[in-house]
This record gives C-alpha cells, structure tokens and sequence, in this order.
C-alpha cells in the first residue's frame, strides 16, 4: 500500500494573533461569570492554542438578558428592512476586509485548509450575509380571502430572540447560515460555537459591533454542550433554537425545548448519505466525485457521500480507479497549500474514525487503502476506503465523519433506491447518470433534502439544505430559512358594504 | 374605419390541449389497427348521423337566449360534407353592447363579485358535475362542429374541460394578496381585486378547451365575460353556458355572442366598458387586437397566437418512440393545434430512418368519418383552412422539398386532407416559416446541437418546443436554449390544469393556466396606512 502521509505535517505555517477569547455579550467582550476558562487545541498539534473564557448558565442568562432587552425595546427589529439591510452589508464587507485573518483562525481552530478557506468559504460567509441582507426588505405577508366579509391579512413577525448552536466543522458557515436569516428577521440571537472552534464565531462578534449592528442583537457564548448548550434549549426567554449537530443532540436540544417553553426547534444533523454511480457513468469523473464528496473537510461534513452504490458493470473499474486516486491526495498541514486533507478537529474525533475503521476490518469488509493514521503528531489519518461493504455494518450504518469510504455494489435502480432508503437518515444523495429517466425517478424517490445529479456538495445560498426523517427538520439557505425565524399573525378585521369578496 | 379594414383578419382559432397522449399518443395510437388508410376515402361514406341535436343557437345574454338585434343568422357547417348544422343568431356590435351592459351591470351592481369565493367555487364545481353529465351530448356538438375524433372529444376535452374548472373552483378562495415591508412606519398591503368586465374571444380548434382556459379563471376570481366564439363553432359553448345558469351563475355574469371577428369581434375590443380582453387566435389578428384596444381604452390584453414549434430529435434518440411522439405532436387535432410540432428536426444519423418510418407512419393514420371509432383524424375545419393547407402543401413542392406522402384532398366530399410528409426542407421555406395549421410535417435535417438551437429560434414565433432525448446534459441544455412558452422533453402535448401555457415573442403575452393565469384576471391595489410607535417594521 502506498504512503498517503505525503503532506508535509509540521506546523511551521503562520499562526494568527489570536485577540479575542472572552465572551461577547451586549456589546462587550466580558469573562465568564464563573472566571472559567477552558483551552482550545490545534489539531495539527494536540496543543493548547488559547484559553478560551468558558461560558456556563449564567453567562448564557446575561446574553438572553441583553437579546431579549435588544429585540423588546432596542432599534434592531423596529429597523425598517432596508435598515437591517444596511447594517448586514456592512457586516460582509468587514468579513471581505479581514478574510485572511478569518481563514487563519478558523484553519488554525478546526484543521481546515487554509487556502480553501481564504478563497472559498470565508467569502461565501460575507456573500450569505448579503443574501438575506437583499431578503430583509422581502418579507411579505398575504391578504386573505375570508369566507365572509372580513378583511384578513397576515404579518411575518420576527420570532424574538433566537439561540443558535453551531458545530465545529463549519463553523463560519454554520454560523451564517444561521445569524444571516435570523438578523434579516429581526430576530436577535445567542450564539453557542462549538468548544472546539471559538475563534472564529468571537472574532466576527468584533466585526459585528465594529458594522453597528446594535449591541445585544449579536451575543456569542462560548462553552459546552451539557452546560451552556443545555441553558440555551431549556432557556425560557429564548423564543426559538436552532441547531446543527449530530442526531444524538439534536434529540437532547428538542426535549429541553419541550420540557422548558415549547420554543420551536430547527434541526439539521447527521447522515448517511448514498452517492449511487451507475453504470453510464464516466467512471473516472465518478471517481473524482465521490473522492470531494467522501473526503472533503476530512469527511467531516453532514452531507459526506458515506454509501457509495456502484452498479456492478463499473465497480470494479471504479473501485480500482477511486483506490488510486486516494493514493495522490494529500494529507498535510491545512496551511500548506498542497494539501487536500488537514488533521481531524481533536483527539476525541480521531479515536472514533479509528475505532470505526477497526470495526469495518471486523465486519470483514474489504480495506482497499488507508486505514491508519498519518504521522505520529496531531489528528491525521489516512483517506480509507472499503470495499465489499454490506448493508447491515456498522460502517455502513452508523455516521463516521471521517475520510473513510465505503462501496457497494448494486444490480438495478430498484435495488439502489431501496437500499439507499433504507437508513434512519435522509440529509443528501448524489446521483451520477445521463440517463434522463433514470435521474428523474431516483432523484423523486430518495428520501432526502438535497439531491445533486452528476455533482456533489454543490451548495448555493439561493438551494434550501435540510433533512428528512432522522437528518432532522426545517431549511438553512435560499428564502425558505426565513422561516424559521418568523411568526405569522393573523389579523382580521370586519368589512361593511365591500364592492367584492 | 381604420378598425374596420384591419378587423377584417379576425378570424378565430389555434391550440392544442389536453392529455391527448392518453389516447393518441405513444403506443396506442400505433396500435390502433388502421381501419382506414387514408387511401381508402374513408369520406365516401355516408356521414353518421351525430347522436345529439342542436337545442342552443340564439345569442346568451343576461342569462335569457335572444335573437341577434339584426335578426340575422349564419349557418354553421358540418366539415364532413360542407352541410349546414344549423343556423346560429350572429351577434354585431349592437349586441356585444348589449352583453357589455349586462356584463357590467352584473359587475358593478349584481351578486357575482360579491358573493364570497366559496359560494362562486360552488356554482363552478357545480357547473363542473353538469358538464360531467353531459358529456357525450356535448363532445358530440364539438365533433360536429369541429370534425375532431369523437373519442378525442367525449375522452379527453370533455374530461379535461371538467378538470379544469374544478380546478379553477379550487382557486376562488385562494386568491392572495400580499402585506408588503416598508421603508418606513407604514403597514401596506395589497388587494387583488377583480378586474372588471372581461371580453374573451376563443378559437375553433379547441372551443371547449379554449372556454374553459378563459371563463375558468375569469369567473374564479369575481369578473363577469362576454365572450365570443369562433364562427366556425358556436355550438358547444352555447350548450355549455346553459348548464352554468343551471349550475347557479347569476344573470348577466356569463354572456356569449356568436359571430364574426371583424363586426362582433372588433367590437367587443374597442369597447369602451370592457376592462380587459384576453385572446387565443392567430398572431395577426392578434396584433388587430392589441391595436383596437389601445385605440379604445387602453384595456390590458392578453394573447395567445400561432406557432411554428420545433420538435427536436436528437443522436441518441430511439427512432421508433421519437417518431411516433413526433407525429402525435404534428397530426393531433387534425394539425389545428397553435402549438404542433411543425418544425420536426432530426438528427442526420438517425434523419433517414426517421424519414422513413415517419412516412410510414403517415400512410397508416386512419383518416375518416370522426364519429367513427379509433378514426385518428377527421376533416379539416373549413374551406378556407382546407384551401390554405392545399396551397402550402404546393409551395412546399414548389420550393422543392421532398413530399414523403400525402399532399392531397382525400375524397370528394368534406374538408379531409391526407397525412403529408415532406422530407428535405430547409430553413427558409415557407412550410418550415409560416404556420400551416394542418396535417403537414416538416421534417429538417441537423447536425449539432448549437446549429439546431439557432435554427429552431430563429423564428418570429416562440410557443412551444419538444426535445427528444435520453441524455440529461442535452436536455439541460435544450430546455433553457429553446426561446419558448413550453418545452416538452420526452413528451408532447401535455396539458395539465396547473402547467401555464403561452408565448415568447410573437405567439403571444400572457400565460393561461395555473395560478399564473389568475394574475389575467385581477387588479393590484396597493394600500397604505400609517404605523403609531410599531413593535418592528
């Protein structure tokens, strides 16, 4: 087996000056109220980067304090939209200006490539936010038709104050996914990020204030799931949640929203998702495909191709080409622009693409390639791939998060739409045919949010993202996210002598 | 006068509709034995005796069938023989003043608009079951009239005309405005208020369909119509309207002349109490219309026109499929469809074969007596199509295209034209330029996909277009190319209440069906009140 630690994977790249770590509510960046702090770890390494002030009950208390004064008797939702609109475009221009700097910290943070980030992400983050500041004088309500003489009419409220809780794999883009909707709303917002990926989430709370987003509107509280992420789902003054994570949590986010105040709840989790390849397929564009869908961001991503179905006339040229095309990506510093794959985000991440691995040795799953870790220093591990896998394996069940890949082999469209429903998930699902009647059929019975035909991860501000079944409920992107942070109120007032009905 | 001189080009007619696939299309069709070749003049027989009578011939309006103010009459033709179905009240403009002043006075000051939109979707859904009942009675008017295949009629357009109006139904109570954000402290919201007096003038191809695409929407959002059909075929909306009294439609709500483009048509455009005018019809008397409407009160229009429709069959296409969907696409409805496939590209690696089967095809469409059973064409609507389809049928020949079959009367009697194929045409041929609206095929020869997305829109027409393909990225790249209304991939003539339907360029303005088409048949008023000291704006 060829070496797939050909990145270069000493940390001898530029190291951002890390200035923000503290809290930021209302307006100021403040200490716990605790005085705790809590480090967060280069992944590259396994080294403590900065001590992070650890935000608990209270500290999540004082920010719903400060969001809820900003949306009751602030000027954030008595804004007219072109207000807000302003505001949040300025917001994105600050995110253009100091995109280097984003990028390095949320490489340095999350182990992902820096290049990438520069170029690609970050600027997404600043385009999102000038997305929804476009849809923030585009909220529409309906007039009705009553079945009597009355005037009806709907308003789209904002919701009030909304928490949000973010993982640590995007966690910029999460972040506006989110905040860019909410604030177009009217909404004001309580941000938890991930305990492993602060930097970021506190730095754009910096730009925030420096915009003139009013203080308040804006609050980030660093911490961790079971206390502050807890506080935030069983919050009583927080009028909605909403959360993007594993299955798991999100089950936990949704019952402390029943138990405290029945705020509603957007969920978007983990999945499984098939990427099924057949055989009209350009075997050598499958195979690019499928690695980018399977190993971006070190395959820790929602949507991850985790099910590769190839149809047998292909599989083994596939599987050949795919195990060789694993072999030339690279594993290496997220600052080196060479690589393809920086360190898994921590140590607790990395045992369990490990321990995964392990069990798809067990289940006897053919291992094609990779299969171990990269050096001996930080959490680097191999581009995986499974071959022979069957259905019912824990690899081929269970989310892994991780560059592993797993193939299967299939007959006709029915067998693969069968087997690919066959899962508690239904986040995402790619396609690869030309064959116009069989892309229609699949791609209306997946049950699934997203489907890409002939492409894979090709996210777009405007494509609503979410999940079926156990990935989750409730849409990110496009217009369809403002709902999620809009009531509707109904008003209806009686008619005397109307010339129409 | 002006109006007059231009008027005189109103003639009605166009479009296609329907599920007709559901009975002629695919393999159905090919199936279908040929009872009839058309070389056997299936027209020589003796016609079957229709099996309905003509009750309804008089002028409709304010619910009461009276006589033309002139007293004259027009005959309508049976286009089997050229026989005389029955003599028909004609409406002029005294009339259409007439309906205009019922029309607007049941606006301004009768029920309709003020009913609540349940109780009009009742009325609609209850028209829509009469019709239901009827249905044999009524498609055998429309064949009689119109010479279309009775099972056409009594399957597909009847059904579908029910279909459509409860579908309009659905909509009277769904009609939404919008609450608007605004710069400042302002609440704002928008009505969606009925337009008015709406004059509607349908063609002959579809007569049913074609009321069904206008009054359907028109009295689902509270207008009241005048509406005039096409003379060649007064007969089924007369009948129709009737059962819509019935149904409960209030007087004056639904008025119908009977009449001639350029004395009741004209005037129904120019008038002066007509708040809107929507038109379905060839694209010079279209332009007539638009003209008469800005002439009179600036009356907003909308229009439905000709076609000259590509129908492209691409490389990698199954010969067999992809001639008989093209030959459903051209041959529906005897080819008096706005919307057939009159540009029949096929790619030059299957060109030969396809020419060859599509002629094969042709030679076995059963063409006859359209009351008798799995006939696949009838007779031409009248003379003067008959005549105008003969005449291009010689120019083709005349510009030297290759004529497959057909290209001839069949029998003595009737207005029956045999199924032509013509092979070889080029670009700049009249029969690959100009709508034929008959049983012609042109069949043009391409190489690329870039040279046949130019060919096919470098036409002054935009209605519709069929693509015929397996490969996805082709059927991307077609579907957004293609400067037209409608692109039907894989398929062709498929009408469903909800997909809207209308032209680019100069087939038209406006889209019919589906919730676009409400948007004919309302007004916008925006209104704004000031906000005290609002919680959020």
């Amino acid at each position: 087996m060829a070496a797939v630690c050909n990145g270069k994977l000493e940390d001898s790249f530029m190291v951002p000056e890390i200035k923000f770590t503290k809290l930021f509510i209302n307006g100021d960046f403040v200490d716990s109220v605790s005085g705790e702090t809590y480090e967060t770890i280069d992944p590259r390494s396994g080294e403590p980067t900065a001590r992070i002030a650890e935000g608990d009950k209270e500290d999540v208390d004082l920010a719903v304090k400060a969001a809820r004064e900003a949306f009751d008797n602030g000027p954030w939702p008595r804004f007219p939209g072109a207000g807000r609109r302003r505001l949040m475009m300025r917001f994105a221009d600050l995110i253009d200006e100091n995109v280097e700097e984003i990028a390095a910290l949320e490489a340095l943070d999350a182990g992902k490539l820096f290049h990438w980030l520069k170029a690609v992400d970050i600027p997404v983050v600043a385009e999102t936010l000038r997305y929804y500041a476009g849809a923030a004088d585009k909220i529409h309500g309906e007039t009705l038709k009553m079945t009597r003489e009355l005037q009806g009419y709907t308003l789209r409220e904002p919701i009030g104050v909304v928490g949000i809780i973010i993982p640590w794999n995007y966690p910029s883009n999460l972040l506006f996914l989110k905040v860019g909707p909410a604030l177009a709303a009217g909404c004001t917002v309580v941000i938890k990020p991930a305990e492993q990926t602060p930097l970021t989430a506190l730095y754009f709370a910096h730009l925030a204030k420096k915009a003139g987003i009013p203080d308040g509107v804006f609050n980030v509280v660093p911490g961790y799931g079971h206390t502050a992420g807890a506080a935030i789902s069983s919050h009583m003054e927080i009028d909605k949640v909403t959360f993007t994570g594993s299955t798991e949590v999100g089950r936990l986010v949704m019952e402390a929203a029943a138990r405290s105040n029945l705020k509603p709840v957007s969920l978007e989790l983990g999945g499984k998702n098939p990427f099924i390849v057949f055989d009209d397929a350009d075997v050598g564009t499958a195979a690019n495909l499928v690695l980018q869908g399977s190993l971006f961001n070190k395959g820790e991503v929602c949507v991850a191709s985790s099910r590769i179905f190839v149809q047998e006339g292909i599989y083994e040229e596939f599987s050949n080409q795919l195990v060789e095309k694993a072999k030339t990506w690279i594993v290496g510093d997220p600052f080196d622009p060479r690589s393809n794959q920086g360190p898994q985000v921590d140590k607790k991440q990395y045992d369990k693409i490990l321990s995964y691995i392990e069990i798809g040795k067990a289940e006897g799953a053919t291992l094609l390639t990779g299969g171990k870790p990269c050096g001996d220093r930080g959490y680097y591990i191999e581009p995986t791939v499974f071959s022979n896998v069957e259905d019912d394996m824990r690899i081929a069940k269970e989310e892994i998060f991780g560059p592993v890949i797993s193939l299967m082999k299939f007959k006709t469209v029915e067998e693969a739409i069968r087997r690919a429903n066959a899962t508690e998930y239904g986040l995402a699902a790619g396609i690869l045919t030309n064959d116009l009647n069989i892309a229609n059929t699949v791609s209306r019975s997946i049950r699934a949010g997203v489907i890409w035909i002939n492409c894979y991860r090709a996210f777009d501000i405007d494509c609503p993202y979410g999940g079926y079944k156990m990935s989750g409920f409730g849409r990110d992107f496009g217009m369809q996210a403002l709902d999620q942070y809009l009531q509707v109120k109904s008003v209806v007032t009686p008619l005397y002598s109307s010339p129409w009905l | 006068m002006a109006a007059k001189r231009v008027s005189s080009l109103l003639l009605s007619r166009s479009f296609t509709s329907s599920l007709a696939s559901r009975l002629t299309g695919g393999k159905s069709a090919c199936q279908a034995r040929a009872i009839s070749r058309y070389s056997t003049a299936a027209a020589l027989e003796e016609p079957i005796k229709p099996p309905v009578n003509v009750e309804y011939t008089k002028l409709l309006i304010n619910g009461q069938f009276v006589d033309a103010a002139s007293g004259k009459t027009f005959p309508t033709l049976d286009p089997r023989t050229g026989e005389v179905i029955a003599h028909v009240a004609e409406g002029d403009a005294e009339d259409v003043n007439r309906a205009v002043a019922a029309a607007r006075k049941a606006f301004d000051e009768g029920p309709w608009p003020r009913l609540t939109a349940y109780d009009r979707q009742r009325i609609l859904l209850r028209f829509a079951d009469l019709v239901e009942k009827h249905n044999d009675e009524i498609a055998a008017l429309e064949t009689w009239d119109n010479g279309k295949p009775y099972e056409q009629a009594a399957k597909i357009e009847v059904p579908m005309f029910v279909r459509l109006m409860r579908y309009y139904a659905g909509w009277a109570d769904k009609i939404h405005g919008m609450t608007v954000p605004a710069d400042g402290p302002y609440h704002v919201q928008t009505l969606h208020e009925p337009i008015g007096v709406a004059g509607q003038i349908i063609p002959w191809n579809f007569p049913l369909l074609m009321y069904a695409w206008k009054v359907g929407p028109a009295l689902a959002c509270g207008n009241t119509v005048v509406l005039k059909t096409a003379e060649q075929t007064p007969l089924s909306a007369l009948y129709v309207t009737k059962l819509l009294h019935e149904a409960g439609l209030p007087s004056g709500v639904l008025n119908v002349v009977s009449g001639f483009g350029p004395t009741a048509g004209a005037a129904l455009c120019s008038h002066m109490d007509v708040d809107k005018l929507a038109f379905t019809g060839s694209t010079e008397t279209g332009k007539i219309i638009l003209e008469l409407s800005a002439r009179s009160n600036l009356k907003p229009v909308t229009l439905e026109l000709g076609g000259k429709s590509p129908f492209i069959v691409c490389e990698d296409a199954d010969v067999d499929n992809a001639v008989e969907l093209a030959h459903f696409a051209l041959f529906f409805n005897q080819g008096q469809c706005c919307c057939a496939g009159s540009r029949t590209y096929v790619h030059e690696r299957v060109y030969d074969e396809f020419v060859e089967k599509a002629t094969a095809r042709a030679l076995k469409r059963s063409v006859g007596d359209p009351f008798r059973q799995e006939i696949e064409q009838g007779p031409q609507v009248d003379s003067e199509q008959f005549e105008k389809i003969l005449r291009y049928i010689r120019a083709g020949v005349d510009s030297g295209a290759t004529l497959e079959t057909g290209g001839d009367r069949l029998g003595e009697k009737g207005y029956y034209i045999k199924p032509t194929v013509f092979s070889n045409v080029q670009d700049d041929m009249p029969i690959a330029k100009e709508e034929i609206f008959g049983p012609v095929q042109s069949i043009l020869k391409f190489k690329d996909l870039d040279e046949v997305i130019r060919r096919a829109n470098s036409s002054r027409y935009g209605l519709a277009a069929g693509v015929f393909t397996q490969n996805l990225d082709t059927a991307n790249t077609l579907m957004r190319a293609l400067r037209a209304g409608t692109v039907w991939i894989n398929c062709f003539d498929t009408f469903d209440a909800a997909i809207p339907f209308g032209g680019y360029k100069m087939s038209g303005q406006g889209r019919e069906k589906g919730e676009y088409s409400l948007k004919n048949y309302l007004q916008v008023k925006a209104v704004v009140t000031p906000l005290k000291n609002p919680a959020w704006l």
